[in-house]
């Protein structure tokens, strides 16, 4: 199935001279949850404004559903909700009317049953006649959300749609993405909680200083967060790690000092015990140990850092 | 809500002709919308919308009409406080037009809103049809309640009703054109006072809202004649009088180019993204 977006060579540099955006393709399938995942102005507002429209990239091209978006804009544009991170909302309208005129701009003909039903999931329903200017942070952010589902979009937009917003809230959000994945939608969602992306998304896209640094299934990510780190600090340090230990993968740290045993806890088969018996046998001493589970964090402030 | 059923190509005939040729597809439903929801942020402040022109049109009427105009009498035979009408329902239609029209584009830039607009399938046609629109048909209004208004004041009769009406519209569209230009162009508030405080203001002032080109020094009829809005006046003035200081088609020749200049322009922004897209 050919992807539902298909982002090829985007770049964009602003007027002052800043490049936003170095050359990023990427392909997004129908129906998965995307995260994109990365620092503050790394780009991921950029790129999804590039797609939707509200920024005009400097090169490259972009299709939805095998359609140009700057050719076909209007098909295009009628397909995609945008949720922003701002939250920039008309004041002094009524939840109710903002989310119809939301509906109506996107090219469809009034539906109240749409629209109560929407309300209704995102709990916004007895505030339907409030203006929008009376409400909380948090239900300023489900209005945004109500009006970038009006028009039933196929593709969504969540621009780090947790930021900011209470426990309640981000459990609401991530049940309502969900349901909108099991109705065939396509959800693309920035963040740089990274237990958002580990919770919500099939994929994740790492954005670094303008450039797509990493594309992986998170399942694999998963198994690389399986892996533990042993390290050992040693009394006396090491000039090489002795043959009588080449079984394990090992490596010396700190001059030395410390010796490092990655493993997988997986497929954990008594190998670090095993370590343990060997060292004592050999007579090296160790002062402390301790272990670490690798995380999604720990893999990207790795790449973050690799890369600064 | 039930009117936008009428207001355009029904969605599912404009998206699957749009797949295919994106020619000859209107989004109808976001035209409505965002002219709806232009006229309600008008009609939810009906009493500054309408009071203030009202207000200022009466004063003016004291003022000129009353106090100075029983010294000045009659020009070309009508009453002064009547020839003044037409000048004053012009003063508030540039002012009014310029004013919501910039106004209504200008917020949206400057509170973030304007996402949603340029993410939406409307093309620049639409979106300009919208807000352009919106701001003439408040015109319009205002424009009418205060020819109403002078009614209560002075004898008036509108000898080309049909004229009258076609050069508010024009004059109303174009100058909505115009303020949308500005609210586009503007990054402040204060940006957005000053064209038409310091242009539009002085031009309609000199523009003969007040007096005939005649009435002038000779030597600054000349200096007059170089002013766009003496032509959008005196032609406004015919259809109430049939006496203007230039010939009415004149009149409409500039009522036309003013809108193709203004048309132009917005065409060129909306091409380049000027200050509306990074």
């Amino acid at each position: 199935m050919p992807p539902v977006l298909s982002i090829r060579d985007v770049s964009k540099t602003y007027k002052g001279g800043f490049q936003a955006l170095k050359s990023v393709s990427l392909d997004i399938q129908k129906g998965e949850i995307f995260a994109l995942l990365g620092p503050n102005g790394a780009g991921k507002t950029t790129l999804i404004s590039a797609i939707c429209g509200i920024v005009e990239p400097s090169t490259g091209t972009i299709t939805a559903a095998g359609l140009d978006t700057r050719k076909h804009y209007r098909t295009v544009r009628a397909m995609i909700g945008l949720v922003p991170q701002e939250l920039t909302t008309d004041a002094f309208e009524t939840v109710w009317d903002i989310t119809c005129f939301s509906r109506g701009l996107f090219g469809h003909a009034a539906n109240p049953q749409r629209i109560e039903e929407i309300l209704k999931d995102l709990s916004l329903w007895d505030k339907r006649d409030a203006k929008i200017l009376t409400l909380s942070g948090g239900m300023k952010r489900r209005v945004m959300i109500a009006k970038a589902l009006a028009h039933e979009p196929e593709i969504l937009f969540l621009d780090e749609p947790t930021a900011g917003v209470d426990v309640e809230l981000r459990r609401d959000m991530w049940a309502l993405v969900r349901k909108m994945r099991d109705r065939g939608a396509t959800i693309i969602l920035t963040t740089h909680y990274i237990d958002e992306a580990e919770e919500m998304a099939d994929r994740i896209g790492v954005v670094l200083k303008g450039e797509l640094i990493l594309v992986e299934d998170k399942a694999k990510l998963i198994k690389k967060l399986g892996q533990k780190r042993l390290k050992l600090q040693l009394q006396n340090s090491l000039a090489a790690v002795p043959d009588a230990l080449s079984g394990w993968p090992l490596t010396l740290k700190s001059g030395g000092r410390e010796l490092e045993y990655v493993f997988d806890v997986h497929a954990e088969n008594g190998g670090a015990r095993d370590l343990l018996a060997k060292l004592d046998s050999l007579g090296i001493v160790f002062t402390d140990l301790s272990t670490e589970t690798s995380s999604l964090e720990d893999i990207f402030v790795d790449l973050v850092e690799s890369r600064a | 809500m039930h009117d936008a059923q009428h207001a355009g190509t029904p969605p599912q005939e404009a998206e699957t002709s749009a797949v295919h040729f994106n020619v000859g597809a209107f989004n109808g439903y976001g035209v409505w919308a965002l002219y709806k929801m232009q006229m309600a942020r008008f009609f939810r402040t009906l009493g500054e919308g309408l009071a203030t022109p009202v207000l200022t049109t009466s004063l003016y009427f004291v003022v000129f009409g009353g106090a100075l105009g029983s010294r000045i009498a009659e020009v070309e035979g009508i009453p002064y406080g009547t020839f003044i009408v037409p000048g004053l329902i012009m003063l508030s239609v540039f002012t009014q037009s310029i004013f919501n029209a910039s106004f209504g584009i200008y917020f949206p830039k400057f509170t973030g809103t304007i996402y949603e607009i340029l993410s939406a399938p409307m093309s620049y046609v639409e979106i300009v049809l919208a807000y352009v629109g919106a701001a003439a048909t408040k015109s319009v209004i205002t424009g009418t309640v205060i020819l109403a208004t002078a009614f209560c004041f002075v004898p008036l009769h509108i000898e080309h009703p049909l004229w009258m009406l076609a050069f508010l519209l024009l004059i109303s569209f174009a100058f909505s054109l115009f303020g949308f230009i500005i609210g586009i162009w503007a990054q402040s508030f204060e940006q957005l006072n000053f064209v038409p405080m310091l242009i539009v203001t002085p031009m309609t002032f000199l523009g003969g809202a007040f007096y005939t080109v005649d009435m002038l020094p000779q030597a600054w009829r000349p200096v007059a004649l170089a002013n766009p809005v003496v032509y959008l006046i005196s032609g406004y003035r015919w259809s109430f009088f049939s006496i203007g200081d230039v010939p009415v088609a004149w009149s409409l020749a500039a009522v036309v180019a003013f809108s193709a200049v203004c048309l132009a322009i917005t065409a060129w922004i909306f091409k380049t993204g000027y200050r509306l897209k990074a």
